[in-house]
């Protein structure tokens, strides 16, 4: 993480000339041992081939390339979706690499055409190596990494598509800048409690109409939002645009510059959790483009993958939580999955009251376990 | 867990270093045994705050018993405030159900002991974790809290048909659908529900706080439907009790079923052995109503037509013709003008036993103001609770004569309506709340 800035203005920059970059591999040195395990995987907007799904342990690289007409992204999960390595934003005939440290055990990987769902699944066995337990200091600590690793891959993305949508306000491209706005977002909300830490520049990126204070200017996403889907005029949005790059940019350094504790994760994840219990379920927080519920998935994701981190010390510490968190994670995931739209997500004022209701009772049930992750992190 | 977790709690004498209320209540008790010289019985306080074992054993004065044959909150003197909830079922799972009824019976039995919902306590659980009782009652006494359970027609078969926990064959027949009656204008969202909890205590707060708990406690098992807070009782359900007044100003539930009528309760109020499945001898069913009070027109209509509607003097509560409030109306009296001095139309007559093949209930009901409505009228009325052995032979009737001739309908509206089944009392620290009917 030392060098994580320069690491993803670089990979940025290399994303956009040829495509090729790794956000799942790990900086530490462990990765440079291991065998050479390369495998070929074969996506399209419908199948997914993995060449090899018998793996020694160690590192292994993923060549992913996509065939099909969606945009697709490669994902090495282990238990409870806990992710391993990924590479997102594949191109249509792109091919992009993923390098992962895979000790043994039972994995997962996942193709997902056009970004969304559970994707595509199939098993990926790794044998050999040391499977001796870790201490549990040992498990947390990779927790922090692992879930730093996330973090950085999220950030990457955001920057890239904020970028994007950048670019379509400021050449007055209003259908496009609408079709980017609720994706840029998902990167954001799904590492919202990380972004909010940093006090001066949230409320600029992502700050609602009514918590700007006097004297300060409405800038950011939600004014965007507001010229979108309001009067459609964003002829006057360039310097605010620029702006939200450069503030996005400022985030996306402190963000991969911050060590986390796993305490922090634990109440990120309730956090996360929080935030779509108060502000997506009521349809405050996309008040024009009514897109709540790509934020909602965005949290939900953000959340579960900071309790994936932690999962292999809490099946040491709380097992029967982990469990219960299974169960509900499982629960919000259905219920809000009936919502989807293609690749996306309907509107939040699609919604009746008692499916917004059914959503609000799933997520109170996830929430409670969640809120008592940290306890069993902290003992 | 909880196991577990109540182990360490007493290991770590974690009583003796956190401000539970059960402690804060035992100071005070303290005191007041030291100004009144009997040492003895504070001695015996103490020792009771760090007895986990027995929630009812040395409970402080304004306790209310939680275990027993009937449910407390039926015959209790009925204590001021109310908060009333309706719950849907969210999971499939029977087992969830069963164990969210076996923690709500205990976080009850703690709470109406003065005690936190939680073996933890608002702050004595560690605090990376949120704390397992929500704190506003924390220094608070018992205040006369009752938490009284029921359930709801959907619990044995929900609104598709389906049965979801296996007791369809255990719904009672006298937990029947309550039919329409004339001028019910009931909004669905804020009627029915699977499972029913009233609480009620001298102190809001106290039954605020008993809610808010078992709400949390049942996340992922159920959903709050509706909820109605209650101030100002509205019956009395004992002699000791002075009779209230309703928001139109007039004493109500002066011929209510007491506490102390013990040969009429059998018979009017508790389910007996034979009246349908074993598991709901000895409970009760409860019929709520909300009745939104149409405020601002009775206060502009004369007191000679308040009394003809209610078919009582508004000063004393006697019927009209008679000088005592518990004087027995005399339905047969006329006027010289040969006009009924109880008119056929009012509240009185029509909910008479004599004109209802005898049917009686525990009304137990509560006033109520949700703020305004808009329209600078107050959101007001009475959140109708009554208790009784089958409402198919008790308020179905008298509702029906009601809904049709009162002429107190032209200042009301009921706007919800539920009917629980609630079951017998929770007997001892072993039993919880539908141990019988889920087996």
């Amino acid at each position: 993480m030392r060098t994580t800035r320069f690491l993803v203005l670089a990979a940025t920059g290399v994303l956009a000339v040829t495509g090729v970059t790794a956000c799942g591999s790990d900086d530490d040195s462990s990765s440079a041992a291991g065998g050479g395990n390369s495998v070929t995987v074969k996506a399209t907007d419908t199948t997914c081939e993995v060449a090899t799904t018998d793996l020694t342990a160690g590192q292994a690289t993923f060549s992913v390339t996509n065939s099909g007409s969606k945009v697709n992204e490669f994902y090495v999960y282990a238990a409870g979706d806990r992710v391993m390595g990924e590479v997102e934003n594949i191109a249509p005939g792109l091919t992009r690499e993923l390098r992962v440290e895979l000790p043994a055990g039972a994995y997962e990987t996942a193709c997902k055409p056009g970004m969304s769902g559970r994707g595509i699944r199939g098993a990926l066995k790794v044998s050999g190596g040391s499977a001796a337990p870790k201490a549990a200091d040992a498990l947390l600590t990779e927790a922090t990494a692992g879930y730093q690793r996330y973090v950085t891959s999220q950030t990457a993305e955001l920057l890239t598509r904020t970028g994007e949508f950048v670019a379509a306000v400021k050449a007055g491209d209003v259908a496009k800048a609408k079709a980017l706005y609720p994706v840029t977002r998902t990167y954001w909300e799904r590492i919202e409690p990380v972004a909010e830490s940093f006090g001066d520049l949230d409320p600029k990126i992502d700050g609602r109409e009514e918590v700007i204070e006097e004297g300060m200017e409405f800038t950011g996403f939600h004014r965007i939002e507001k010229d979108l889907w309001t009067t459609g005029d964003i002829t006057k949005d360039g310097p605010i645009a620029d702006r939200l790059l450069v503030d996005v940019k400022a985030i996306v350094a402190k963000a991969n510059a911050e060590k986390l504790t796993p305490l922090q994760l634990a109440n990120g994840a309730k956090a996360l959790l929080d935030e779509v219990a108060s502000g997506k379920i009521t349809g405050e927080e996309e008040r024009y483009s009514h897109t709540d519920l790509w934020d909602f998935n965005a949290n939900l994701e953000g959340s579960k993958a900071a309790v994936a981190a932690l999962r292999p010390a809490l099946e040491q510490r709380a097992p029967e939580l982990v469990k219960q968190l299974d169960t509900e994670f499982a629960n919000v995931e259905k219920a809000l999955g009936q919502h989807r739209a293609g690749d996306g997500w309907k509107l939040h004022t699609e919604l009746s009251t008692t499916q917004l209701k059914e959503l609000s009772d799933s997520i109170n049930a996830l929430a409670e376990p969640v809120s008592k992750v940290a306890a069993a992190v902290a003992r | 867990m909880s196991t577990d977790a109540e182990k360490t709690s007493t290991d770590a004498g974690r009583p003796g270093t956190t401000l539970s209320r059960r402690r804060a209540i035992t100071l005070a008790g303290v005191g007041v045994a030291g100004v009144a010289g009997v040492a003895g019985g504070a001695g015996a306080l103490i020792r009771g705050a760090t007895d986990h074992a027995s929630a009812d054993a040395g409970a402080p004065a304004d306790a209310v018993p939680f275990h027993g044959a009937h449910q407390a909150g039926i015959t209790t003197p009925a204590q001021d405030r109310l908060h009333f909830v309706a719950f849907d079922v969210i999971t499939k799972d029977r087992g969830r159900l069963v164990a969210m009824l076996q923690e709500w019976t205990a976080a009850a039995a703690r709470m109406t002991a003065g005690r936190d919902a939680g073996v933890f306590g608002a702050v004595g659980g560690v605090p990376e974790a949120p704390p397992d009782d929500t704190g506003e009652a924390l220094g608070l006494p018992p205040s006369q809290l009752t938490v009284t359970v029921g359930f709801g027609p959907t619990l044995f078969r929900d609104a598709q048909g389906r049965d979801r926990f296996g007791i369809a064959d255990q719904r009672p027949p006298a937990l029947a659908d309550l039919p329409h009656f004339a001028g019910d204008a009931l909004r669905p969202e804020i009627s029915g529900g699977d499972l029913c909890v009233q609480a009620c205590a001298n102190d809001p707060q106290v039954a605020v706080h008993a809610i808010r708990n078992l709400a949390r406690i049942g996340m992922g098992v159920v959903s709050v439907r509706w909820s109605q807070l209650g101030f100002g009782r509205t019956s009395s359900t004992s002699r000791e009790q002075a009779t209230p007044r309703n928001l139109f100003g007039f004493k109500d539930g002066t011929a209510n079923l007491k506490a102390e009528d013990a040969a009429l309760l059998r018979e009017q109020l508790w389910a007996q052995p034979g009246d349908g499945p074993d598991w709901m001898t000895g409970g009760s069913y409860a019929v709520t109503r909300k009745i939104r009070m149409q405020i601002e027109t009775w206060d502009r209509s004369s007191l000679a037509e308040q009394e003809q509607i209610v078919g009582r003097t508004k000063g004393s509560g006697a019927p009209l013709g008679r000088s005592d409030e518990f004087d027995e109306p005399d339905l047969a009296a006329r006027a010289d003008d040969g006009q009924p001095v109880i008119a056929e139309t009012s509240h009185v007559r029509l909910a008479h036993p004599t004109l209802n093949n005898g049917a009686r209930l525990l009304r137990r009901g509560y006033n109520f103001v949700d703020g305004s409505d808009g329209l600078g009228r107050l959101d007001a009325g009475l959140f109708f609770i009554a208790y009784q052995r089958d409402p198919r032979r008790q308020f179905v009737p008298i509702q029906t004569q009601l809904s049709r001739h009162d002429a107190m309908n032209e200042y009301l509206r009921h706007v919800s309506s539920a009917l629980f089944a609630c079951p017998p009392g929770v007997t001892d620290a072993g039993d919880h709340w539908g141990r019988a009917l889920f087996g």
